[in-house]
């Protein structure tokens, strides 16, 4: 299989950057996005150039430091799918493949595909946390919850903040993001406790830096962790109640 | 038995330690790894009564340097906080929620003991003990069973989703070699809820400003003044900047170093460079070559493959193992009639079959593989098939199961695992081996403290499925904020390192003249090129089967290898800045000497045990142990010139520290 590739070069955050093409052949189809990126990146240092910088670690979906955009679209061809198993497969041989960083104003450029995603870390720190010193939990068996309620909180702790929502949004809101976080601590009946603090510190951290929603609902159709998009809804009703309530 | 009664037995080696089949190895010292004396059940408790405490208004004074951020990295780093402490945390990721814990899948184990299954306590020691093939500390196997009941309540309290019952208790499913079943879990994704919880605690101290958090930034050396450690040497991965951190103590969490094989299940950044780089400055290796291999990975499938993606264990439960009989099949699977297979798991151990204990069925998978019957593209692997079952039950019931797995084999492979069966192989997965801690996880280096997967308390020669969560959790946030607080109230009033001491400076110099000479060698070959030569020669010299060849062949190729990545290694960029390269090559260098020292490791325990499996000592298949000599850890020191930017040759000593059993007898394990 035979690709051409288009790929978003950048020095450093303050480089203009480009596209730089390549021509990549022998390709496997089982090979993943991200060990193409490899393959030629062993020739260009055999060059003695310099490799392209990209992000990627477990390389099996769930630590979410990978994700780039192809064709336009953040991880790659295939739906619901990390970058790191997007698979050669979902191209036709002889395409030409636009790859770039996750592309967003709260994700600045730090070298080629690296992008800077602490931003989401900001929102997490402003109050997606509990309130709750090591060993002075209760005892868990004691505080019973439903069988389908920690399923459904489960759906929504799945996020693995890759990023890829905020890419996709044509605002760059990080709604389903901070939504997921909100609507998973708000079911735990002990996270719960703070939920009206915390919506209110975590929307305005996510203000902060990222853009509005307008509900497009394209951050979903990209997530890998197929968060539901009634983590907005949910964001939504738990800011209104905290405007309703008293700062704590 | 019950084990309130002080103990009156107590086995230990019959003979001192023996001398090295390893050339070259010098034979040191019997270490003291500080367990209290007495009744392993009640010695955490007696030790918490020893420990001292610092005064809440003296604890901003401290900082304490945490290197790692994953469950047993951000508790530590998180509960320290909390207590008041100054802590500088430290990842190689752009975010510390990324830590490779986040990978586990299976579950986490506690002995809470609740229901009438008859679990308790002294069944979850002697799990471990045995677990372990005795070649770990019986009384930490009593504080992971005491501390697992606060971990669980704690990680459900700061929001992990464990799975419940209807009537809304805490679930449990059962996890290999173990009756009961006191593996908690929320669905395939335990480590990732753990992970996650951890890593919003430490970031609760991050907004609080307790915690000042260093992302991809990795630890190149340790500060070390008057014999202890007092900070680290780090280079931002951003900037591509060397800077200081003196603190009042450190705290290594940096995980597992499998990945020395090139091939593992753990993420492609993961690495032993920080442990390593301590164990130079004179913190002993615990039983390096003590590594896990887990039977059921998804296969190579091309020669660029980074990684082997774990397929949980639970499929054997109803897959079943085979391959062709005749060497070389070509045919598709479903083309090769039943009585042209060998369903070779349930032909050479007909009581527990398929599911045989992880390493019997790893080693198992590649002697077909070995001996030409591997299947797939590339003959490496075995197939793993769900036909009968799905005969039997009907694909709902299949799907349903393990419809998570089947979709990241479909992902992955292409092949629908409905219709075709799975292939699998063995790989590395897990290190028991690590730096050797005493019991209050203290590194040979005074104010060193070591947790997680990076010591190598608590496994002994081999893990229990689902007790590392469980021991990087415990290290975390319930021994760790205890000791290292009991070692810094001995260090009231004395003062770090000055940023331009001769402490920091040479260690700042060693970091700084190891990336230069990284840089410098401009060569041929590329770090990638050095590492995947490398791991193929550990698989087949120190992978599931070891032998006094196998291991010496290693040994040669690993110290020729070494000198030619330090004449041929090639390195693009530049010092500063974002270099991927560089980073690569800074990690792959130090798995060069690390892998020696495997090999060294392996060669001279003359014994098989666990996950350690000596061809020469066998039974039917089975690890014999050597109770009488080798009854005891080894801790090794490496000897060579402190420059990290040559090529020294590394001399090696092996300590010994007793392992003593009270409450539980050494016994063989049987599968047969
Ligand atoms: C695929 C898979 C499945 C597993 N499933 C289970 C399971 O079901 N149950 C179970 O009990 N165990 C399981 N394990 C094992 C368990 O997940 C690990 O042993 C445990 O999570 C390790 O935690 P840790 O905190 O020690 O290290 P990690 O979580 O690996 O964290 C290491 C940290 O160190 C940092 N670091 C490393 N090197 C450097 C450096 N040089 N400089 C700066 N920072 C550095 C990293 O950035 C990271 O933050 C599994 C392991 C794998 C790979």
């Amino acid at each position: 299989m035979k690709l051409t590739l288009q790929i978003w070069r950048q020095r450093d955050t303050k480089d203009p950057g480009h596209y730089e093409t390549f021509e990549v052949d022998q390709l496997d189809v089982g090979m993943s996005l991200l060990e193409m990126l490899d393959r030629l990146n062993e020739q260009l240092v055999h060059e003695g150039k310099e490799a392209i910088a990209f992000d990627s670690d477990c390389r099996e979906s769930i630590c979410g430091t990978c994700g780039v955009n192809v064709n336009g679209r953040p991880h790659g061809p295939r739906p619901h799918v990390t970058s790191c198993m997007q698979r050669l497969r979902s191209f036709r041989d002889g395409e030409t493949v636009r790859i770039e960083p996750l592309r967003s104003g709260a994700f600045p450029v730090r070298k080629d595909l690296v992008v800077d995603r602490s931003g989401l870390d900001r929102i997490i720190a402003a109050g997606g946390t509990v309130a709750l010193p090591a060993g002075t939990a209760p005892d868990s068996d004691a505080v019973g919850v439903g069988h389908d309620q920690v399923e459904r909180a489960l759906d929504f702790a799945a996020c693995i903040g890759c990023g890829a929502c905020v890419s996709a949004c044509p605002n760059g809101a990080a709604v389903l993001f901070t939504g997921a976080k909100v609507a998973h601590l708000s079911m735990l009946p002990i996270p719960a406790i703070e939920k009206v603090p915390r919506a209110e510190h975590m929307v305005a951290a996510m203000e902060d830096e990222f853009g509005p929603c307008s509900q497009y609902g394209e951050c979903a159709l990209v997530c890998p962790q197929n968060v539901p998009l009634t983590a907005i809804a949910f964001l939504q009703k738990e800011r209104l109640k905290s405007l309703l309530h008293p700062r704590v | 038995m019950t084990n309130s009664t002080l103990p009156n037995t107590a086995t230990a080696m019959t003979t001192p330690p023996p001398p090295s089949a390893a050339p070259g190895v010098m034979v040191g010292s019997q270490l003291n790894a500080r367990i209290p004396d007495g009744d392993p059940e009640t010695a955490w408790l007696r030790r918490r009564q020893e420990y001292r405490v610092v005064n809440p208004a003296n604890r901003k004074k401290f900082t304490v340097a945490v290197v790692g951020t994953g469950l047993a990295g951000a508790g530590a780093a998180a509960a320290l906080a909390e207590l008041g402490f100054e802590v500088h945390a430290f990842c190689y990721q752009d975010s510390p929620r990324r830590a490779h814990s986040i990978a586990a899948q299976g579950g986490i184990n506690a002995a809470r003991a609740r229901k009438v299954d008859n679990d308790s306590l002294y069944r979850f020691v002697v799990d471990t003990v045995k677990g372990g093939d005795f070649r770990g500390r019986e009384a930490e196997a009593y504080r992971l069973g005491q501390e697992s009941v606060r971990v669980i309540d704690h990680m459900n309290a700061i929001g992990a989703p464990f799975a419940r019952e209807y009537g809304g208790a805490l679930a449990t499913r059962s996890f290999g070699g173990v009756q009961v079943s006191r593996t908690y879990y929320t669905r395939g994704q335990t480590g990732q809820q753990l992970q996650l919880s951890a890593y919003q605690q430490l970031m609760r101290q991050v907004q609080a400003g307790t915690v000042k958090l260093h992302p991809r930034t990795e630890m190149l050396d340790l500060i070390m003044e008057d014999g202890a450690a007092r900070g680290v040497i780090v280079r931002d991965l951003v900037t591509g900047e060397i800077h200081a951190q003196v603190a009042d103590a450190v705290i290594l969490a940096t995980g597992g170093y499998g990945t020395v094989y090139y091939l593992s299940t753990l993420a492609v950044g993961c690495n032993a460079s920080a442990a390593w780089r301590a164990h130079r400055l004179g913190a002993y290796l615990g039983n390096p070559s003590m590594v896990q291999f887990h039977p059921t990975c998804l296969p190579v499938m091309t020669p660029w493959q980074s990684k082997t993606i774990l397929m949980s264990e639970s499929l054997r439960n109803d897959g079943r193992m085979w391959v062709p009989l005749k060497p070389g099949d070509e045919r598709a699977p479903g083309d090769i009639p039943e009585a042209e297979r060998d369903y070779y798991l349930e032909r050479k151990y007909p009581a527990y079959g398929n599911l045989s204990p992880r390493d019997i069925s790893s080693r198992a998978g590649k002697e077909q593989i070995d001996s030409g019957h591997g299947v797939g593209p590339m003959h490496n692997a075995t197939y793993l098939d769900l036909a009968d079952a799905i005969k039997r039950l009907g694909a709902n019931t299949i799907w349903e199961r393990y419809s998570n797995l089947l979709e990241m084999y479909r992902i992955a492979v292409g092949e629908d695992p409905m219709q075709v069966p799975i292939r699998i192989a063995p790989n590395t997965h897990y290190t028991m081996g690590g730096l050797w801690v005493d019991y209050n996880l203290m590194s040979s280096i005074p104010g060193l403290f070591v947790g997680g997967e990076a010591n190598s308390s608590y496994h002994g020669a081999n893990r229990l499925g689902a007790n590392s969560l469980l021991s990087a959790s415990v290290d975390g946030w319930f021994v760790l904020p205890y000791a290292v607080m009991d070692y810094l109230a001995g260090r009231l009033g004395q003062a770090r390192p000055a940023l331009d001491s001769t402490a920091v400076l040479s260690a700042f110099e060693r970091a700084q003249a190891r990336t230069e000479a990284l840089l410098q060698v401009r060569g041929t070959r590329t770090p990638a090129e050095f590492h995947k030569q490398l791991g193929n020669y550990l698989w087949e010299g120190c992978g599931l089967n070891r032998s006094d060849k196998s291991l010496k062949t290693a040994i040669g190729q690993i110290r020729a290898l070494r000198s030619e990545f330090w004449q041929d290694v090639l390195v693009t960029g530049k010092g500063l800045g974002v270099n991927q390269t560089l980073e690569k090559a800074g990690r792959v260098a130090d798995f060069l000497e690390l892998a020696e020292l495997l090999c060294v490791d392996a060669l001279d325990r003359d014994e098989s045990c666990g996950a350690h499996f000596r061809i020469e000592h066998q039974a039917a298949g089975e690890a014999v142990r050597d109770d009488d000599h080798w009854m005891f850890a080894s801790a090794w020191a490496t000897t060579a010139p402190l420059d990290f930017a040559t090529n020294p040759t590394l001399r090696f000593t092996r300590h010994a520290e007793p392992l003593h059993y009270t409450n539980i007898q050494p016994a063989r394990r049987n599968y047969q």
